[in-house]
C-alpha cells in the first residue's frame, strides 16, 4: 500500500510526458507540412550568437523597458525555479520528502533563491495581468484577440500566480522544512498563519500542495502546444533559423530565375517536370520555416503596434497574420489527423484567412521585422501571398498593373520614354 | 549657375577609360521634378569633389524594386538580369545612388543573380570622401539651424544605415532634433511596398498625414532625408502646414550644397 503514491506519480509523470511527446510530434509533422523553400542555413555561429542573444538574452524584449524588465523577471524566475523540479520528480517516483535537503548550506540558498523568485514573479504577473485587463493597453486589443486569444492570455497568468502560490504554500505548510529554518526565507513569513494547525492537518495541507503543485505543472506542459505560451520552446529554434542577412532583402525566386532563363534564351540546366506554382496561397505554400514563425508567435502585437498601416487604421495586422497562419496550419494538420490526409475543405489561407486588402496595404518598412522580439518574419508571409496574388491569379490592383506594363515597356514605373534618361540634367 | 559636369559610362569606354565610380540616377531621380533636383545636388558635390563618375543615362532601367515588393518576381528578374548584363559588361564595380530602393535592391538583391558590386547611398559615399579628405563640411549656413530628419526604412531598418546621413547633418553644423520615432523605430513614409503607385487601402488617415503630425511636433523647421520617395510623401504631408508651422523637406544633399553654397 505505501507505494500507491509513487506509482499514481509515476503513472501520471509517464502519461503527461507521453501527451506532451505526442503534441510535440504534431507539432513536428505540422511544421514540416510547409513545402516551399527557404534560404540554406548557412553560418552557424552566427546563429548560435543570435539565439544566446535573442531567445536566452531576452535582448529585444527590453526595447520596451517595463514589458521587457518584468517579461525577464518571469521567465528567470521560470528556468530557476524549475529546477526545484528535479526534486519533486525524484521524491515523487521514490517516495522520498526533500531528498536533496542534507546538502545543508547549498540547499538553503538554493530553496531560498526559488522563494524570492517565486514572489517576484507573482508580482510581475499581477502587473502583467493589470496592464491587459486595468489599463487595457492597446496592443492587446484588435479584433482577432477575442476569445481564445484573450482567454489563453489571461489563464497562463492565472496558471503562474496558482503555481508560485502552491509553491510557496508548499513550503510554508512542510513542518520539517520550516524547522530545518533552511532557505525557507519566504515560506517563514508565511508558516506564523498555519500556528494553530496540528502536525496532522499541516502533513495533509503540505501533501495537497505539493500534489496539486505538480499537477498544475505537468497540466502546464501540456497546455503549452494549444497556447502562445508555446514560444517558451520555440523561441530558441525561431531565433536560430531567423534571418540573418540585411532584413531589406527579399528572397530570390529560384524556380522563376529558370523561368526567366529560359525566356532570355540562356542555356539552362534542364527542369524536373513536377508543377512549379509561384508564391503562397495555403499551408503547403508556406515553408517550414514560416510555420514554425507562426507557432512561435507569442500574440505580444509589438509587430502591430508599430505598423505604418496598422497605425493609420488600415486593415493589416502583422500579427494577425501570423495568428491566422497558425490556425490554418492547425485546421490542416486536425483534417490530416481526421481522414489520414488532407481532404480538401474548400478554404485557403490567402482568401479565407487571411484577404488580399490586407495584403495590399503593407509598405514593407520592416517594422514588424524589427520590433518582434524572437526574429519573426511577418512581412515575408505577405510578399510569398502578393507573389501568389501577381503570378498565380493576376490580380492586382490596376494602379499597380499600371506601374508594372510602365517597368516592362519603358524602364522606369512612370510612363516615359527611357531614351529621356538623362534629361534630368535640361 | 555652373555647368554640371556629367558624362556616361559610354564616354568613358570610347576615351578608353573607366570612372572610379557608377551614380545610379534611379526612375524617381531621372524623371520626378522634385527627385531631379536631389540628383542635381548630388552631382554638384560630386563636381566639386573632384570624382570622376559615370551614368548610365538610356542605358539604365528600373531596378526591379516596385515589380519585386508588388509580388512580380518575373518582372524584377527580367530587369534585374538585364541590367546585371549591362553593368557587367561595362566592367562595373562601384555603385553609389541617391534612392534607398536602388541601393537596397542592386547591394543585397542582384547578388544572387550574378550581379556583386560595392554599393554605396550617396550619404555613405559623402561620408567616405569626408574621410578621405577629397571633401569637407565646415559650417555654412545651416550653423545653430535645427534640422530633423527621417530615416527611410530601405536605408535604416532594412540596411541599417543611421549614422551616415545624420554625421552629415553634424558636419554642417546644425542641431539635429530627432523625431520621435527615429532610428530602428522611425515610422515609414508610406510609399514603400509599391505603395508609392497606388491608392492606398481604406483607413483612418494616410501615412505620411501620421508622420507629417510627427514632424509638426518638432520644432525643426527643416526635415532631412536621403530618400526621393520619402521626399514626396513628406512633402505632400506637410503641404497644409501653414505659417510658424511650415517646414522644408531637403534631401541630405541638398543641404550640404545649400550649406557650402555649391
Ligand atoms: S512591413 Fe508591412 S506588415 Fe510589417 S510593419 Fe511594415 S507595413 Fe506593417
Ligand atoms: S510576430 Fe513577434 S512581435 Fe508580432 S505578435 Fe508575434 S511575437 Fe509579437
Amino acid at each position: 500500500m505505501q507505494y500507491i503514491p509513487n506509482i499514481i506519480f509515476s503513472a501520471l509523470l509517464i502519461s503527461s510526458l507521453a501527451f506532451f511527446i505526442r503534441n510535440l510530434k504534431r507539432l513536428r509533422r505540422n511544421i514540416n507540412l510547409g513545402k516551399g523553400k527557404t534560404d540554406p542555413i548557412t553560418n552557424k555561429p552566427q546563429r548560435w550568437k543570435n539565439m544566446a542573444r535573442i531567445a536566452l538574452g531576452q535582448s529585444k524584449m527590453v526595447s520596451r523597458p517595463i514589458a521587457g524588465l518584468l517579461h525577464i523577471i518571469v521567465y528567470l524566475g521560470f528556468i530557476i525555479i524549475n529546477i526545484e523540479l528535479i526534486e519533486i520528480v525524484i521524491d515523487g517516483v521514490f517516495g522520498t520528502h526533500r531528498i536533496f535537503s542534507s546538502i545543508g548550506f547549498l540547499y538553503g540558498v538554493l530553496i531560498g533563491l526559488f522563494e524570492i523568485f517565486a514572489v517576484l514573479v507573482l508580482i510581475a504577473v499581477i502587473i502583467f495581468w493589470t496592464r491587459r485587463n486595468i489599463v487595457k493597453i492597446k496592443r492587446f486589443f484588435e479584433n482577432k484577440m477575442v476569445g481564445w486569444p484573450k482567454l489563453d492570455a489571461d489563464l497562463i497568468l492565472y496558471f503562474e500566480i496558482i503555481l508560485m502560490s502552491l509553491f510557496l504554500l508548499m513550503n510554508a505548510t512542510d513542518v520539517e522544512f520550516q524547522m530545518m529554518n533552511n532557505g525557507n526565507i519566504v515560506s517563514g513569513l508565511i508558516f506564523p498563519f498555519f500556528e494553530g494547525f496540528s502536525d496532522q492537518t499541516l502533513y495533509y495541507l503540505e501533501r495537497s500542495f505539493w500534489w496539486l503543485h505538480i499537477i498544475g505543472i505537468l497540466i502546464f506542459l501540456n497546455y503549452l502546444y494549444y497556447s502562445k505560451h508555446l514560444h517558451i520552446i520555440l523561441a530558441f529554434p525561431n531565433t536560430f533559423y531567423g534571418s540573418i542577412s540585411n532584413s531589406g532583402k527579399l528572397n530570390n525566386m529560384k524556380t522563376v530565375t529558370n523561368e526567366v532563363n529560359i525566356m532570355m534564351g540562356k542555356a539552362v540546366e534542364p527542369e524536373t517536370n513536377e508543377d512549379i506554382k509561384f508564391g503562397v496561397s495555403d499551408v503547403t505554400d508556406l515553408s517550414w520555416l514560416q510555420i514554425l514563425n507562426a507557432y512561435s508567435c507569442t500574440e505580444c502585437g509589438r509587430c502591430t503596434s508599430v505598423c505604418p498601416a496598422n497605425i493609420t487604421g488600415k486593415k493589416l495586422s502583422p500579427r494577425k497574420i501570423m495568428m491566422e497562419t497558425r490556425d490554418r496550419v492547425e485546421e490542416f494538420g486536425k483534417n490530416i489527423d481526421r481522414n489520414g490526409s488532407f481532404i480538401e475543405d474548400n478554404k485557403k489561407l490567402l482568401g479565407e484567412y487571411i484577404s488580399k486588402e490586407e495584403l495590399w496595404a503593407c509598405t514593407s518598412c520592416n517594422a514588424c521585422v524589427e520590433e518582434c522580439p524572437i526574429s519573426i518574419n511577418p512581412l515575408s508571409i505577405i510578399m510569398d501571398m502578393r507573389r501568389n496574388l501577381i503570378m498565380e491569379e493576376s490580380s492586382a490592383p490596376v494602379e499597380l498593373n499600371n506601374m508594372m506594363n510602365n517597368i516592362e515597356n519603358n524602364g522606369a514605373p512612370w510612363p516615359y520614354n527611357q531614351q529621356d534618361r538623362l534629361n534630368w540634367n535640361e | 549657375m555652373i555647368e554640371l559636369k556629367i558624362k556616361t559610362i559610354e564616354e568613358f569606354q570610347n576615351e578608353g577609360t573607366s570612372p572610379e565610380i557608377l551614380f545610379w540616377v534611379g526612375c524617381a531621380g531621372s524623371f520626378d521634378d522634385r527627385a531631379k533636383r536631389i540628383t542635381k545636388a548630388f552631382v554638384k558635390i560630386l563636381n566639386s569633389a573632384n570624382i570622376s563618375f559615370g551614368v548610365l543615362g538610356k542605358d539604365e532601367s528600373c531596378t526591379g524594386d516596385p515589380a519585386k515588393r508588388a509580388g512580380n518576381e518575373f518582372l524584377f528578374q527580367m530587369q534585374a538580369m538585364s541590367n546585371i548584363e549591362i553593368l557587367n559588361s561595362f566592367d562595373i564595380k562601384t555603385i553609389v545612388t541617391t534612392c534607398p530602393h536602388c541601393f537596397n535592391t542592386l547591394k543585397n538583391e542582384y547578388p544572387d543573380l550574378g550581379g556583386s558590386y560595392e554599393v554605396y547611398h550617396h550619404t555613405q559615399f559623402i561620408n567616405k570622401l569626408l574621410d578621405d579628405n577629397r571633401f569637407s563640411i565646415e559650417g555654412g549656413s545651416y550653423k545653430g539651424k535645427k534640422i530633423t530628419y527621417h530615416d527611410p526604412c530601405f536605408l535604416g531598418r532594412a540596411n541599417n544605415e543611421y549614422n551616415a546621413p545624420r554625421n552629415l547633418i553634424k558636419k554642417i553644423d546644425a542641431e539635429l532634433s530627432e523625431l520621435k520615432r527615429c532610428k530602428s523605430k522611425a515610422l515609414c513614409c508610406g510609399a514603400g511596398g509599391a505603395q508609392m503607385f497606388k491608392e492606398s487601402e481604406k483607413g483612418e488617415k494616410e501615412i505620411n498625414i501620421e508622420r507629417a503630425e510627427e514632424i509638426k511636433n518638432n520644432s525643426a523647421k527643416i526635415v532631412a532625408t536621403g530618400c526621393p520617395f520619402c521626399n514626396t510623401m513628406l512633402t505632400d504631408g506637410t503641404k497644409s502646414f501653414e505659417n510658424e508651422d511650415k517646414v522644408e523637406v531637403m534631401d541630405i544633399a541638398e543641404l550640404i550644397v545649400k550649406a557650402k553654397d555649391l
